[in-house]
């Protein structure tokens, strides 16, 4: 046994967080900054921080995730980062010449209380910020919230820095992704241009985080949105924000400072979750919705109504970030199938678990719910009520494998498998992708342990 | 024979580098700010091994210059990380926001085998205070307390340990006083590390802080003396890929016992009585000296170095045991499993030596492993043609001789050195002056570390906490055919179309320790240096780009 010492009484905890099903503010900013082209990502805090959220992208991604770092020492930690983070853009520029620096703090210049953009205002009077070049940065407290809202924070700060009203409409839409693999971001652009709508996504890690291999290191990869778009994004006609805990921040921001209305959406997961998605960027746009993307929708309903007997009644328990989680739960009920326990370790509000309360309001069985919740519960919640599928992150797998029950890896982070990164989860194609990971996962678990009199040829 | 099992120089003259390594550190060093280079000048060394092993000076140990991007983790990741780790059976809690405690969650692959003990593993979990904001304002000693208690009542550990994280020194959160309270509140050994992740330079301040703690909270609970001959603790071997069950299989062939193992594959109870072995062997020198040198104060016990990566490195050090103990029959064991483990391990490098003979590499990784996988590229005939640690210090480098000429700056006075005197009734010297003095006259240094420069051949370049400029450059110079480093260096260096070998990780494979290890080692860089992966980077028509069409019929 892996878990061994998993207790199933499950006992009230209020201060031991035990296999946490969430990380800290910074990573989720740096994997944001490394959305943005030209742009290395900066760690105000000790070489810890970005050592750990490095390795942990990398291992995630396979990618060169390169961040640099303050370097605190306990001189710096008593007499303040200003000096570090001066030097460290001074060094940045003159060695690595990116075009912009996104500095995050960490919870060390938070505790001091480092100010960074008065930090900045230093840089830019003793000439450290070369003509054409920027600085922007989030500020990312690890004790408050998680990576997804480190990821919020950092995408609001795109806006708060860059967005610029010209004036004039531009026809261009605002596509806030969220906190999604770089395939999704791919995926949601492509049903954008299939439609014929302009946009202006932001971050977007696509080509950034699933680079080719040509025998030629680039430290700033093709991808990424670029500063000039990021100032038209004040000029577009409106922003849609998918997922609200990782977007919706940055989509308000635009609308108070540049007056671009916004709709917050859920993700474009799943058969309903793409139709929110398609239909709002039809009426912002004004365009109407073209053959090839009914084809997609069509060809998802059909092979859901095909496969729906082996996912009808499938007990699902389900962890991981909340607007995938939500967005997933949506999914899962519309194919007939049973989330049972579903946890977030994001603290991602009342607001949220209330909208979980009433995606799973008709599910026939009961259910757990807990916002925030760690894997330790999600676990016993297991072993207290087995279910038929496991769905999380990498570290899922030791509950998977204690429990004998079928995996599906999905969310952040993923260590142990290909994919992600290339293969969209979002749109209508991805959804197909999703079913397909369901019924492969369920069919291959019914095959193996199905007797040889009722082994099946043909399903 | 194949290789030169007691020879580790490359039996074939390795192709002479063209390159110019003073040139090359000029090129390293010219896009850098004036007092950068001057700085990174003293981390950048061309090796010169002067007659009697005097090497060259090497500025180590030191800040690292913010922006520059380098490789290096936090005092935490040392501690907690590194040396606490690997242990299966205390509850480490990190004290903290959540971040710290979920990158160290079974991230660095120390394996462990429960069942040899009394069954009980908590590394597959991870503990955490998960501080918030309002704990950053009043405190959060309360909350650390509740959790520890939480944790007795949930799992009814034998010991827990607590690590301090960033913001719990600055908000002054005494954590010894929560541990000593919950120590007595529940009857079982609760202490606590202040490991913050700014204390120091790099993780090697966190190694410091672990073996202080160990030795004050662990070391010396339990005199019970463990049955068997030829007593040993192994120190600085982290089980990564399974390493330490290598060597552990190579000690009970030979009849040595291992009382405690610090801290691949240990539990809670082998350090406590660990002070009970007659010998410390020592194979990461930087992390667990310190541990080595209280042990040797305060009870007696004498350390050796010793290196069980390579096959001819791994008899030398079982030799090395042997020539302590100085009892014939440990001798003649020690030999005959030379003997009957080495015509594997010759048949196998006989195999790939044709593919890998002449080939480069370099090393840029941990305290000690740049220097002792030195050994494996020398069997394999490739030649190192530059390393350097993350968090080495000068005395990793150029030797313990240099350590009274080291001066301890601001960044290392922060970290405590524990006042040691030998233990009133325990402290007993495990063998005299003279037996000793024999054994060093007849080759046996103890409490020696000779550092990897004297091994490293004139005219390579030693590089300390690289950064990645410097990386970068280093492989536009000189092409090296393996680059070995960890996962944040591994797909950038990859993308440059040459191969690395992590060797934190092991890239998930191993064990690479002892003689199997080799073999395993010797079959990964065969695989690595001859893939055929590198040839499909170009597309046909990039090679051809012609347009007009040849029509092939058959």
């Amino acid at each position: 046994m892996l878990l061994r010492h998993t207790p199933t009484e499950i006992k009230e905890r209020s201060a031991l967080t035990v296999n946490p099903a969430k990380t800290c503010q910074p990573i989720g900013a740096m994997y944001a900054a490394l959305g943005i082209h030209g742009c290395l990502p900066h760690s105000h805090g000790s070489q810890g921080c970005y050592a750990y959220h490095r390795s942990a992208l990398t291992r995630h991604y396979k990618e060169p995730v390169v961040a640099a770092t303050s370097a605190f020492t306990e001189g710096a930690s008593v007499f303040g980062g200003q000096a570090n983070l001066v030097q460290a853009i001074d060094n940045i520029f003159t060695v690595y010449n990116p075009d912009v620096i996104a500095v995050h703090t960490t919870c060390l210049s938070e505790t001091i209380g480092d100010d960074v953009p008065q930090i900045f205002a230093k840089a830019k009077a003793d000439g450290k910020v070369p003509e054409g070049k920027y600085v922007l940065h989030a500020s990312t407290p690890s004790y408050v919230g998680s990576h997804v809202t480190g990821f919020a924070n950092m995408t609001k700060a795109m806006v708060d820095y860059f967005a610029e009203s010209n004036g004039r409409r531009a026809k261009t839409v605002n596509l806030i992704p969220g906190y999604v693999e770089p395939s999704d971001m791919t995926e949601i652009r492509r049903i954008a241009e299939l439609m014929g709508v302009p946009t202006i996504m932001f971050p977007d890690t696509a080509k950034v985080l699933n680079g080719p291999l040509t025998g030629k290191y680039r430290m700033f990869p093709e991808g990424g949105v670029t500063i000039e778009e990021l100032k038209k994004s004040g000029s577009s006609v409106g922003t849609i924000a998918m997922g609200r805990t990782a977007s919706m921040p940055a989509a308000r921001a635009l609308d108070a400072k540049c007056k671009v209305p916004c709709e917050i959406l859920g993700l474009p997961l799943g058969l309903h979750g793409t139709d929110a998605f398609v239909d709002t960027l039809r009426r912002m746009a004004g365009v109407s919705v073209p053959a090839a993307l009914n084809l997609e929708r069509g060809q998802l309903v059909d092979s859901i109504s095909d496969w729906h007997q082996y996912l009808y009644g499938k007990r699902v328990a389900l962890v991981g970030d909340p607007d995938q989680v939500l967005a997933l739960t949506r999914f899962l009920v519309a194919l007939d199938m049973q989330p049972v326990h579903i946890i977030t370790g994001t603290p991602a509000g009342k607001k949220y678990e209330k909208s979980l309360r009433e995606a799973v309001a008709g599910v026939p069985a009961d259910v757990n719910i807990k916002v925030p919740g760690d894997m330790l519960l999600f676990h016993q919640w297991i072993k207290n009520a087995p279910v038929d599928l496991i769905i999380g992150n990498t570290y899922a797998k030791y509950i998977a494998k204690d429990e004998d029950t079928p995996l599906i890896r999905y969310g952040f982070p993923i260590y142990d498998r290909l994919g992600h990164s290339y293969f969209a989860t979002m749109g209508y194609r991805g959804a197909l992708r999703l079913l397909e990971k369901l019924l492969d996962a369920i069919l291959d678990r019914k095959d193996r342990d199905a007797d040889d009199i009722d082994m099946e040829l043909v399903m | 024979m194949a290789m030169g099992a007691k020879n580790n120089k490359p039996t074939k003259t390795v192709r002479p580098d063209p390159k110019d390594p003073a040139t090359i550190k000029d090129r390293l060093l010219a896009k850098y700010p004036p007092k950068v280079a001057r700085k990174r000048a003293k981390q950048i060394v061309v090796n010169k091994v002067k007659p009697g092993g005097d090497v060259p000076v090497i500025s180590s140990n030191v800040r690292t210059v913010p922006g520059l991007i380098g490789q290096r983790g936090c005092c935490y990741a040392g501690c907690k990380g590194v040396v606490l780790g690997p242990t299966r059976d205390i509850i480490n809690i990190t004290h903290g926001p959540i971040g710290c405690g979920f990158y160290s969650w079974l991230t660095r692959r120390n394996q462990t085998d429960p069942d040899s003990g009394d069954g009980q593993n908590y590394m597959p979990y991870c503990f955490s205070t998960d501080m918030q904001d309002e704990e950053i304002i009043f405190g959060g000693e309360k909350k650390l307390k509740q959790a520890i208690q939480e944790a007795y009542d949930n799992f009814k550990p034998k010991a827990i340990a607590v690590f301090a994280t960033c913001p719990v020194g600055l908000i002054g959160d005494d954590v010894h006083a929560v541990c000593r309270e919950m120590k007595a509140k529940l009857g079982i050994n609760v202490f606590g590390f202040s490991c913050e992740g700014y204390k120091g330079v790099s993780q090697s301040a966190g190694h410091h802080i672990a073996n202080n703690g160990i030795f004050k909270h662990v070391v010396g609970l339990d005199d019970t003396v463990k049955e068997g001959n030829y007593r040993i603790n192994l120190l600085g071997e982290y089980n990564i890929g399974g390493d330490a069950f290598e060597i552990e299989r190579l000690f009970e062939k030979c009849g040595i016992t291992l009382v405690s193992s610090y801290s691949g594959n240990s539990s809670i109870d082998q350090f406590a009585n660990s002070h009970t072995a007659d010998l410390n062997l020592i194979m990461c020198h930087r992390s667990i000296n310190y541990v080595a040198e209280m042990m040797e104060t305060k009870f007696g016990v004498p350390w050796i170095k010793v290196n069980f990566i390579g096959a001819a490195a791994t008899a030398k050090s079982l030799r090395k045991i042997a020539q302590y103990f100085d009892e014939p029959e440990l001798t003649a064991v020690v030999e005959k499993v030379i003997a009957e483990e080495m015509p594997a391990v010759e048949a196998a490098c006989a195999d790939v030596r044709s593919r890998t003979e002449g080939k480069r590499a370099m090393l840029f990784v941990g305290g000690s492993r740049a220097h002792h996988y030195q050994e494996l590229f020398n069997e394999l005939g490739m030649k190192t043609l530059s390393a350097g640690y993350e968090f080495g210090h000068r005395d990793d480098y150029e030797g313990r001789r240099v350590l009274p000429d080291i001066k301890v700056d601001a960044d290392s006075r922060n970290i405590e050195e524990l006042a040691i005197e030998p233990d009133p009734e325990r402290f007993n010297p495990r063998i005299s002056e003279e037996k000793k003095a024999d054994l060093e006259a007849a080759g046996l240094k103890f409490a020696e570390y000779e550092g990897m420069m004297p091994e490293m051949e004139d005219g390579s370049l030693v590089i300390d906490d690289p950064s990645q400029h410097e990386t970068d450059e280093l492989i536009k110079q000189f092409k090296p055919d393996i680059f070995c480093a960890g996962i944040k260096e591994k797909y950038a260096v990859q993308k440059h179309g040459i191969p690395l070998k992590q060797l934190h990780s092991y890239d998930y494979g191993g064990p690479y320790a002892g003689f199997k290890g080799a073999v395993n080692f010797y079959k990964e860089i065969d695989r690595m240096v001859n893939s055929k992966v590198w040839q499909y980077m170009r597309a046909p028509w990039e090679e051809h780009p012609e347009l007009s069409a040849t029509y092939a019929w058959e």
